[in-house]
């Protein structure tokens, strides 16, 4: 049994301009120590997604209205709050997309890092100390002793992403959800981030839900991949599989989109158009009024997830065709 | 850290001579002759001059100044012209009740002002936010004198539980001396927590919408927790700034309430000098207060590097 198992998730937000579904219908799922990638533009609802599975949904206004999220054999939707606490930071820790602000400017590191350490394994303050330190040193920070003691804003921006890892590591969780962790960071950096990611997947089999819109970093990292648009999967299979073969002209325009050396092209290929309004999705599949090969078929009506083969799934009405 | 404050401390010098040459011009700025405004229409030309002699007012102005400054640097605030004691004398020996009244209406103030403001930060823009705000500015509305005047006829004449006027010194007992100050600092205190409310209101808005909260919250921190703990601290300076101006506040509002409720505080003592024209024990008083505002400014900005550790100056 897969470690995590979302089925048929749906999130929406109620706000004065109406229902907004952020995520419709999302399935998928992640074994131990693989690691999944979740692509998609900013608004697909791929960051829903994730704070759906912490069910950390702001609600009001956000609220998960259908589904499961299956976690080592519980479903997480049925959990009390105060169970849902002991699952946070403890079975499933998540990093976030900014290290510049999310770690609180007014307490130490160690200090930030021990807290989740004595909540969930009750350990002295002295020993999540020394707990802080061997996790800095885990992370590959310089000189640990020193650093734990200081506060966020004595730190470079990689450094503090380093100790957010650090920080989510701590308490050895299943499942890592990393949103979007090297968006914020220099290139050089990025890299560092990624392969410490992988580093300590292999040392501490960890499962890691990648959150991303680069499909660089997806081709690095993860094992599956699972491309979203408007609140829906639009294509999933492994990742060497998607990279070889794209299906859906979603995944084919992002594949495009990326600048290749000595292709020649003067200008990047972009995806004409813009993403739905959320409030007033397009009839049919949702993205045929940006697909070059919509067809009248697309227009009348949504498309199913179906499996082309080798468990490669495709929401897309030509999706047996070449299109590329 | 040592070094700021040592900067700070230095910085309130100029300060507290600005408010020296204020408080010294306070006598030459009133109209005509202070002597003979000091002693009323009835007063010979003889007793004016034998006044004007006596506060030093017949010699020129910077060796006024100057006498006065020294005995300042001396502790020495003149006499009292009605009293005929040495003003700084008279302030101490009313100042007890004034310090009590104060510091227990800003504890009314802070205890009322930051729960609220908090619970309407995490309750935002539900029933109990808007009724947290509008019992505010009910509070910030009424005139504490008349809240005063309400609390007297419900507590102390009605009820009869609590004692309508007067003080008792701490000396005599602290019980007797807190159930003397309950009503003054309420009616101090509660019109001043709406400022507190609204600024803690806001502050916490902030806060909770960092990273930093949601971060705490994934990490299974309870609700209550994270408010209290990641979100309070880090909205702590706005708040600070805030209950250091109300502290200043209450000093002038102290004036009022001690007349109300009979207290025989720094607040009656102006007052009464006001209507004595015992220039004086005003200038001292509002030197003393206006002294013990700085300092306050002081307290509050050394606290900020507490609270704060990105603050270095």
């Amino acid at each position: 049994m897969a470690l995590l198992e979302v089925s048929d998730l749906r999130t929406s937000f109620t706000t004065v301009d109406g229902v907004m579904p952020a995520v419709d219908g999302v399935s998928f799922s992640l074994d131990t120590g693989k690691t999944l990638g979740i692509v998609g533009e900013s608004g697909c609802g791929k960051s829903v997604t994730s704070l759906s599975i912490m069910r950390l949904v702001p609600n009001p206004p956000g609220k998960i209205t259908h589904g499961t999220i299956m976690f080592d054999g519980h479903d997480l939707l049925k959990k009390s709050e105060v169970e849902m606490r002991k699952v946070r930071g403890n079975e499933i820790a998540m990093i976030f997309q900014e290290p510049m602000t999310s770690l609180n400017p007014v307490f130490t590191i160690g200090q930030q890092i021990g807290e989740a350490i004595t909540l969930h394994q009750k350990l002295s303050s002295r020993e999540a100390l020394a707990k802080s330190i061997e996790m800095l040193k885990l992370v590959g920070i310089p000189s640990p002793e020193k650093r734990v003691k200081e506060y966020p804003h004595q730190m470079s921006g990689g450094m503090r992403q380093r100790v957010m890892i650090a920080m989510a590591l701590s308490c050895h969780p299943k499942l890592l959800i990393a949103d979007e962790p090297t968006t914020a960071l220099d290139v050089t950096i990025q890299a560092q981030i990624l392969e410490l990611m992988n580093d300590l997947q292999d040392r501490l089999g960890t499962a890691i839900m990648l959150i991303t819109h680069d499909l660089g970093v997806v081709a690095e990292t993860a094992d599956d991949v699972a491309v979203m648009y408007a609140g829906k999967i639009v294509e999933q299979c492994e990742a060497d599989e998607l990279f070889k073969s794209p299906c859906h002209p979603y995944t084919i325009g992002l594949m495009n989109s990326i600048p290749k050396i000595g292709s020649g092209a003067r200008r990047l290929q972009v995806i004409d158009g813009v993403v739905p309004n959320p409030y007033q999705m397009p009839k049919g599949c949702r993205f045929h009024p940006r697909c070059d090969w919509a067809q009248d078929a697309c227009r009348e009506s949504q498309p199913e997830l179906v499996d082309i083969g080798g468990g490669h799934l495709v929401r897309c009405w030509r999706a047996g065709e070449v299109l590329a | 850290m040592e070094r700021y404050i040592l900067k700070r401390v230095l910085s309130v010098i100029p300060v507290l001579l600005v408010v020296a040459v204020v408080v010294f011009a306070l006598i030459h700025l009133t109209a005509g002759d202070p002597a003979g405004i000091m002693l009323g229409d009835n007063a010979t030309p003889e007793d004016i001059a034998r006044l004007r002699a006596e506060l030093g007012l017949d010699r020129p102005l910077i060796t006024q100044f100057w006498i006065w400054f020294r005995n300042l640097l001396r502790g020495d605030l003149g006499d009292s012209i009605f009293l005929h004691r040495p003003v700084l004398q008279a302030i101490i020996e009313r100042a007890e009740p004034t310090l009590m009244l104060t510091a227990m209406s800003l504890l009314v103030a802070v205890l009322i002002g930051v729960p609220t403001g908090v619970i309407s930060a995490v309750k935002r823009n539900t029933w109990v936010d808007r009724l947290f705000l509008t019992t505010g500015l009910l509070g910030a509305s009424i005139p504490s004198f008349w809240l005063g005047l309400g609390l007297i006829y419900v507590f102390a004449v009605n009820l009869a539980k609590l004692p309508s006027a007067g003080y008792q010194p701490i000396a005599d007992g602290v019980w007797g001396c807190l159930r003397y100050l309950i009503l003054p600092s309420l009616a101090l205190g509660f019109p001043n927590s709406a400022l507190i409310t609204r600024i803690t209101r806001s502050s916490m808005l902030d806060v909770l919408d960092q990273d930093y909260v949601r971060v705490a919250r994934a990490k299974g921190l309870s609700v209550n927790k994270v408010v209290l703990k990641h979100a309070l601290r880090n909205a702590l300076v706005p708040i600070l700034t805030v209950v250091g101006l109300t502290f200043a506040t209450l000093m002038g509002g102290a004036v009022v309430t001690e007349t109300v409720f009979n207290i025989p505080g720094v607040g009656r003592l102006v007052v009464q000098s006001v209507t004595r024209r015992d220039y004086p024990v005003i200038q001292g008083i509002v030197l003393v207060i206006a002294s013990l505002y700085v300092f306050i400014n002081l307290v509050v900005d050394v606290l900020y590097t507490v609270v704060d550790p990105r603050i270095k100056y």
